[in-house]
């Protein structure tokens, strides 16, 4: 540890977006640094940093954190996924990245990414969602610019159409 | 034709993947990151700053505090457009760092080092010695004689008092049989929460500076930055990418003069000034608190005889866009309601708290909150129906305002409530929440409002615009207008596509604004970007086509009257065949050999006129009145903002708009603390933001009656849905209830002391006390 600047590092393992990685990071810093500082990964956005506003939201082992609040160092053996993470090799994107476009549920885009990751999460559950329980779970996101109401929009359908096409292939 | 199709937008893509590019983005890693250290009382001096032990912490560049700044260039920091008549200029008051300080959160020093954790470990090491004043916070006691005076040049605090008199008040009041009806409406101090925190980065180039910002404004922050640098304009450049929204607060210069000045005071390298939450609550700007009184005299056939508003307005400690608000708001009263006989007092007053500036609605919202709530209570006076008594008072067809010449051609107002009551089932509702009894009760209220399109006459409405042809027939647009999330790129895609005459996808939009490349013009404010740039485009658009069809008449041998472009191609009018693609002539003019052109169009519109624009809220609540607990069930808005050129997205604006005016009228208010002036509820979980969870569906209807005036038949939206929510959600409070809150938001803690007050509930403690 360098006793002035109080700098520590540690050498950490994770996948992030279906990638090995293994990097030195700063023991003080945070997973959206170690994101967006170091693998570029600039979906991560920051809009409070201390968990308040979801912008920084991505999801780790299937689970969706506010990254922001989540040390780098925690990272280590996790798999991390990011909203980079959702395109295809090809540029093709997800359902719910559709649905957003789609819903018009995109402005000024700052929140977009984080309540993406959330929407995600909760479509991978594959279950169905009541609309207050889907207000709930994307209540940790803040959106100044749409009122909420396309985003909901969007992970509603995207969560009605994933559940339909499931009902097909089990008929 | 694209315009008045739901077009998505042409920033999604980029948006849904991550690609967008906002101003920390593209900072590069090895900028030196600059913080602001900030006052810690509301009024007094500074007397001494000991920055020894700061400078020591590793990592640390510099500490440059308030007694480095030698050369004092006072600068406006409004994003008006620049007036050169020295009466009209806004008021030069602030200056990057400050030894006299007015509130909590005045920029008093700042540090420039390596990393974030150096300069928050120094920050917190610099010494400040202050001489403390008293200080005030309340607009009424900052008016008082012998209050602490915030500005030499502002006697009782009073940045401006304007009036309006039309007809004769007191004479009118004397008419037998009238009604008096007065009250006292608030609004709180808001914060715009736009979820990218205000940040830029600045670094010399050359002997010029060049600051990359999260901004509405990027040509009036060139303007700014000069002046508060003192040097010559044209040696700033700036440079605006896409915005995580903005709604006013980036309508201000922020911190781009200090970030400038910090990277020249470090040789021009790199620095990066990004704001945290808690200070973007506290030292960008805020929505300014207004204190309305309003008396109206009302004959018994529920007309009005005589009226009255007296506005205060809290500016904080800086001026900003100053009285522009207040005037704004005051200026609406006495045209939603024509009365031959009113007096308008309108005050703009400085306190010790935190500069309010420009947030959407520019001062509509606060002036609806008193204005509509006040209707109500008319209503409620004189036992007149609250639908029946807006159609008969409000602005008739035909209404011109003297100054501006905006008209109401069209029903717009009774179109809109009729839109908007059979959206919410009105009439049932109404009736069914008549006479309530028990702790849970419903009700349904109304409000309306009206809001200026742009800002002619009272300033400078200029808009440019350049088209750049390509070799494959597409083209760039450029305007000033800029994109902060509304989506005004798609909208101008699809207004440049119609009147060249090209495919959507043949339009390219140049978002990122750099004022050494950009064409002229103010910036993103007033819900002006569609109308305003919609004559640049139109304009530049045709002058872009005649210079293509100049060209297909050379190679066609057509004469250009026979010739017009569709789809992409040159057309033949007389026959509608194509004679080649816009692509075959635009590779031709590039590359020709006999006659080589570069297909380009630009020109500057000066816009001399203006638009009013019309809507209505209606919304439905649950009140349980022990827990004084207010449910927003059903809400509606209805606007008529001429025609739409992307109904989906006008759609969005609304619902973005009115969850801003949900927040203002049910949850949100900045506190700050009585004996220190401190604000209490900086932060994103203390000041209640509405969340998903707290709104229900929102809808958004539309009237489109075209605005004559309009190169698009398109008119102001961008604020409008904003404006009215508050009061239509006080007043269902007030009919479910029987009582009226006149202090938004209607949270717990107001609607508390207001039903304490109505008796609806008691205080059990004191109660039990006076047994």
């Amino acid at each position: 540890m360098d006793k002035s600047t109080g700098k520590q590092y540690k050498l950490i393992h994770c996948t992030v977006n279906g990638k090995e990685r293994e990097v030195m990071v700063d023991v003080r810093a945070s997973l959206t640094d170690l994101l967006r500082n170091d693998f570029r990964l600039t979906s991560v956005k920051k809009g409070c940093e201390v968990g308040e506003c979801g912008a920084c939201n991505v999801i780790i082992d299937g689970e969706c954190f506010n990254s922001c609040i989540y040390l780098a160092v925690w990272a280590d053996g996790k798999d991390i996924l990011t909203l980079e993470g959702l395109e295809g090799p090809n540029g093709e994107i997800s359902d719910i990245q559709q649905a957003f476009i789609d819903e018009a549920a995109v402005q000024c885009g700052f929140c977009t990414p984080g309540a993406i990751m959330s929407a995600v999460e909760i479509l991978n559950e594959g279950r169905l969602l009541s609309d207050e329980e889907i207000r709930i779970r994307m209540s940790g996101h803040l959106c100044r610019c749409t009122g909420y109401e396309n985003i909901f929009r969007a992970v509603k359908k995207t969560m009605l159409k994933r559940l339909e096409a499931g009902n097909r292939k089990q008929e | 034709m694209y315009a008045g199709q739901k077009i998505r937008r042409v920033d999604a893509f980029d948006k849904v993947t991550g690609r967008t590019k906002y101003t920390e983005d593209l900072c590069d890693r090895g900028a030196y990151v600059a913080r602001v250290l900030h006052s810690t009382i509301a009024n007094g001096r500074v007397i001494r700053i000991d920055t020894a032990e700061a400078e020591r912490v590793p990592g640390v560049v510099r500490v440059l505090t308030c007694f480095d700044l030698k050369e004092k260039h006072y600068f406006p920091t409004a994003g008006h457009p620049w007036s050169t008549d020295p009466a009209h200029q806004d008021v030069a008051d602030r200056l990057m760092l400050t030894e006299r300080v007015r509130f909590w959160g005045d920029d008093i020093a700042a540090v420039v080092a390596e990393d974030e954790i150096a300069a928050a470990r120094a920050l917190k090491l610099i010494r400040v010695e202050y001489e403390e004043y008293p200080f005030v916070l309340d607009v009424q006691q900052a008016m008082m004689d012998g209050a602490p005076l915030l500005h030499e040049a502002f006697p009782n605090n009073i940045l401006r008092h304007t009036q309006t008199r039309l007809g004769d008040y007191e004479k009118a009041i004397q008419e037998p049989g009238l009604t008096k009806v007065e009250g006292w409406y608030e609004t709180p101090v808001v914060q715009h929460c736009h979820i990218e925190n205000f940040i830029c980065f600045a670094e010399a180039e050359g002997d010029r500076i060049k600051v990359v910002t999260s901004t509405q404004i990027p040509h009036i922050v060139r303007r700014v930055v000069g002046q508060a640098l003192g040097i010559d304009w044209g040696r700033v450049r700036v440079i605006k990418p896409y915005v995580g929204g903005g709604f006013g607060n980036k309508q201000d210069v922020l911190y781009e003069p200090l970030c400038a000045w910090l990277s020249m005071q470090v040789g021009g390298h790199l620095v990066k000034l990004d704001v945290p939450r808690e200070e973007t609550f506290v030292s960008n700007r805020t929505r300014h608190s207004i204190r309305n009184h309003i008396v109206s005299w009302v004959r018994p056939d529920g007309t009005f005889a005589a009226r009255k508003l007296e506005a205060f307005s809290d500016q904080g400690a800086y001026a900003s866009h100053g009285h522009s608000i207040c005037a704004k708001g005051a200026g609406a009263f006495p045209q939603l309601y024509p009365c031959e006989n009113v007096e308008v007092d309108a005050y703009t007053v400085f306190t010790n708290k935190s500069v309010a500036g420009a947030m959407r609605g520019y001062g509509i919202p606060q002036a609806m909150w008193a204005v509509e709530s006040h209707t109500e209570d008319v209503c409620a006076a004189i036992g007149a129906d609250p639908v029946e008594f807006r159609r008969k008072n409000l602005m008739p067809v035909g209404y011109v305002d003297g100054f501006s010449k905006n008209e109401l051609y069209c029903d717009s107002f009774n179109q809109c409530l009729d839109r908007a009551m059979a959206a919410i089932d009105y009439e049932r509702k109404f009736k069914a929440y008549q006479n309530q009894t028990g702790d849970v009760r419903r009700g349904i209220g109304i409000a309306m409002f009206w809001y200026n399109t742009a800002v002619w006459p009272i300033s400078l409405e200029s808009t440019s615009c350049r088209m750049v042809l390509n070799q494959d027939g597409s083209f760039q647009v450029q305007v000033a207008e800029t994109e902060i999330g509304q989506g005004a790129d798609t909208a101008f895609a699809q207004m440049a596509a119609d009147v060249v005459g090209v495919p959507l996808e043949k339009v390219h939009v140049v978002s990122c604004q750099d004022t050494d490349v950009a064409p002229y013009g103010t910036g993103a404010y007033a819900s002006r970007q569609t109308y305003v740039a919609g004559f640049s485009i139109r304009q530049t658009g045709l002058m872009l086509k005649q210079r293509i069809l100049d060209y297909a008449h050379l190679l066609t041998r057509m004469p250009v009257f026979n010739l017009d472009i569709a789809d992409g191609n040159i057309v033949r009018t007389t026959d509608g065949r194509v004679l080649m693609s816009l692509a075959e002539l635009a590779t031709e003019a590039l590359y020709s050999l006999t006659d080589s052109r570069h297909i380009t169009a630009e020109s500057t519109y000066q816009v001399k006129s203006n638009a009013y624009s019309f809507g209505c809220t209606i919304a439905e609540v649950e009140v349980d009145i022990p827990m004084c607990k207010a449910r927003l069930l059903n809400i509606v808005n209805c606007h008529d903002a001429g025609k739409l050129i992307n109904p989906a997205l006008a759609e969005a604006q609304v619902h973005g708009g009115m969850s801003m005016g949900i927040g203002l009228g049910m949850s949100e208010k900045l506190m700050f603390d009585e004996r220190t002036g401190r604000p209490l509820n900086n932060n994103l979980l203390d000041y209640k933001l509405p969340t998903m969870l707290d709104h229900p569906r929102l809808v958004a209807e539309f009237v489109e009656n075209p605005e004559p005036t309009s190169a698009f038949g398109t008119k102001a939206l961008g604020e409008p849905p904003a404006c009215s929510p508050a009061p239509a959600i006080r007043n269902a409070i007030l009919h479910a209830t029987g009582v009226g809150v006149n202090t938004a938001p209607v949270n717990p803690h107001n609607l508390f002391r207001a039903f304490t007050e109505a008796g609806l509930i008691h205080d059990e403690s004191e109660v039990s006390r006076d047994v």
